[in-house]
């Protein structure tokens, strides 16, 4: 399980965790049934307080992220995929918020927001042709 | 700013309105802070800010000039057998005998506390990569880091007080020295006392933070709480304003394309409250990191000073 944190742009630690765990397993990354590190393992491969893995652990388990089974671990829930595919647009609403965001500031209209998406979508599509994008689209 | 603990009445540290000063200079001022049992808790400040000397406080090394000083509900000055015996100290300049070889340095230091552990102390020596029979003079300095580390943890404190412990060392040390913090805290729910200007370090590890500046207390508390109430603001009004208005809580003023942002500190809804009745509207908020909120709160502490 691969985390990365910053401490440069303000977000809470566990918060990071949690996101990038609900990121990994939206992303098919984690599967259903796979074991998170204990919480120890992973404060110390992290080097952040214990009690920070353990907040995360429990943010995800109360999402339904994660079940924690007594004493044998924290696991990626089986109810998973429903809830991947509502927490992969959630991911991206908040990407287009702050676009959105952006672009109200720079005075551009969502029309030519909404065009500007779609223009850099097929110039996508012409330089990339990855079997994973096709097959996602 | 938020109250000192009073919730917590197991507290390890348990400093009353401590001044001190040297000579003109008030190096501590009016100081009251609480440690409870089984936290990480950050200290951090500029150099000079009175990190040093409110540890040497908390050691017994000094005696407060005015207030009270208790660690483990005991007078560290008064009675520095009951309190050094439970706690480890590392600092930035560790004073280790240098004319000792590795294993002398643990003989002798293990014969002052019945609660040392030798195996605990092998494996540290072995982690670390410490040869047993290398002079201490001749270590590197964060290998002389890493030494001071294994005897101040090799007694399992029940208190670890780390002054500056990683500057001027290189990333890999540092990373030592955090993970023994962590692993100290996930053992048995130790208390780690920290200081430290690397606010990210401190971020990472620390449940409770606090901030002092030219000997004062800025603000104490659990870092959550702290990250909660500080945010950076996009406010916008109607029609632009050539300057921002005067709201409580805000730290600091920021012309940001045709809007203005915040550095507040606060709850937010009353701050969104006080926007709109001025006729603004807060169009974007986020977290500050502790960085940030050292800066900003640092910051507004020298304009009061230059006003006053």
């Amino acid at each position: 399980m691969q985390i990365h944190l910053s401490t440069s742009d303000g977000v809470p630690i566990y918060l990071q965790i949690v996101n990038q765990v609900k990121y990994l397993v939206a992303s098919g990354k984690l599967q259903a049934g796979e074991e998170l590190p204990p919480i120890r393992t992973l404060a110390e491969r992290l080097l952040i307080n214990p009690n920070t893995v353990a907040r995360a652990y429990r943010e995800l388990e109360l999402a339904g992220v994660v079940t924690k089974r007594r004493t044998a671990g924290t696991y990626v829930s089986a109810a998973g995929s429903p809830l991947a595919r509502r927490e992969r647009l959630k991911i991206l609403a908040d990407r287009v918020d702050a676009l959105l965001a952006e672009a109200r500031q720079m005075n551009v209209d969502t029309e030519t927001l909404v065009d500007l998406v779609r223009q850099r979508d097929e110039a996508l599509d012409a330089t990339t042709r990855s079997p994973v994008t096709r097959k996602e689209r | 700013m938020i109250a000192p603990y009073d919730e917590f009445n197991d507290d390890v540290i348990d400093i009353r309105n401590v001044t001190r000063r040297f000579g003109t200079k008030r190096a501590l001022d009016e100081v009251t802070l609480a440690v409870p049992r089984g936290v990480v808790f950050g200290l951090v400040g500029a150099n000079g800010a009175g990190k040093t000397t409110l540890i040497r406080h908390v050691l017994g090394l000094l005696k407060a000039q005015a207030g009270t000083v208790r660690v483990f509900g005991r007078d560290p000055v008064l009675d520095p057998v009951g309190v050094l015996s439970r706690l480890g100290y590392l600092a930035e300049e560790n004073d280790l005998p240098g004319w000792m070889r590795v294993d002398e340095l643990i003989r002798y230091t293990r014969a002052f506390y019945p609660g040392w552990d030798d195996r605990y102390a092998e494996k540290l020596l072995e982690s670390f990569g410490l040869a047993p029979a290398a002079k201490v003079k001749n270590l590197s300095k964060g290998q002389r880091a890493r030494a001071g580390l294994v005897v101040a943890l090799a007694y399992r404190p029940e208190l670890l007080v780390l002054d500056e412990p990683s500057s001027g060392l290189d990333p890999i040390v540092r990373r030592d020295i955090l993970g023994a913090i962590v692993r100290t805290i996930a053992d048995e729910g130790r208390t780690v006392l920290f200081s430290s200007h690397l606010l990210d370090e401190v971020e990472r590890v620390s449940d409770c933070v606090a901030m002092l500046d030219r000997g004062r207390v800025v603000f104490a508390g659990e870092l959550d709480q702290i990250k909660q109430s500080h945010h950076r603001l996009t406010v916008r009004f109607d029609g632009g304003r050539p300057s921002p208005p005067d709201l409580n809580g805000v730290l600091r003023w920021e012309p940001h394309g045709g809007d203005w942002m915040a550095t507040a500190q606060g709850p937010l809804d009353e701050f969104q409250f006080a926007v709109a009745a001025v006729g603004g509207e807060v169009v974007e908020r986020r977290s500050l990191s502790l960085d940030e909120i050292f800066l900003a709160q640092v910051g507004t502490a020298y304009v009061e000073q230059q006003e006053s």
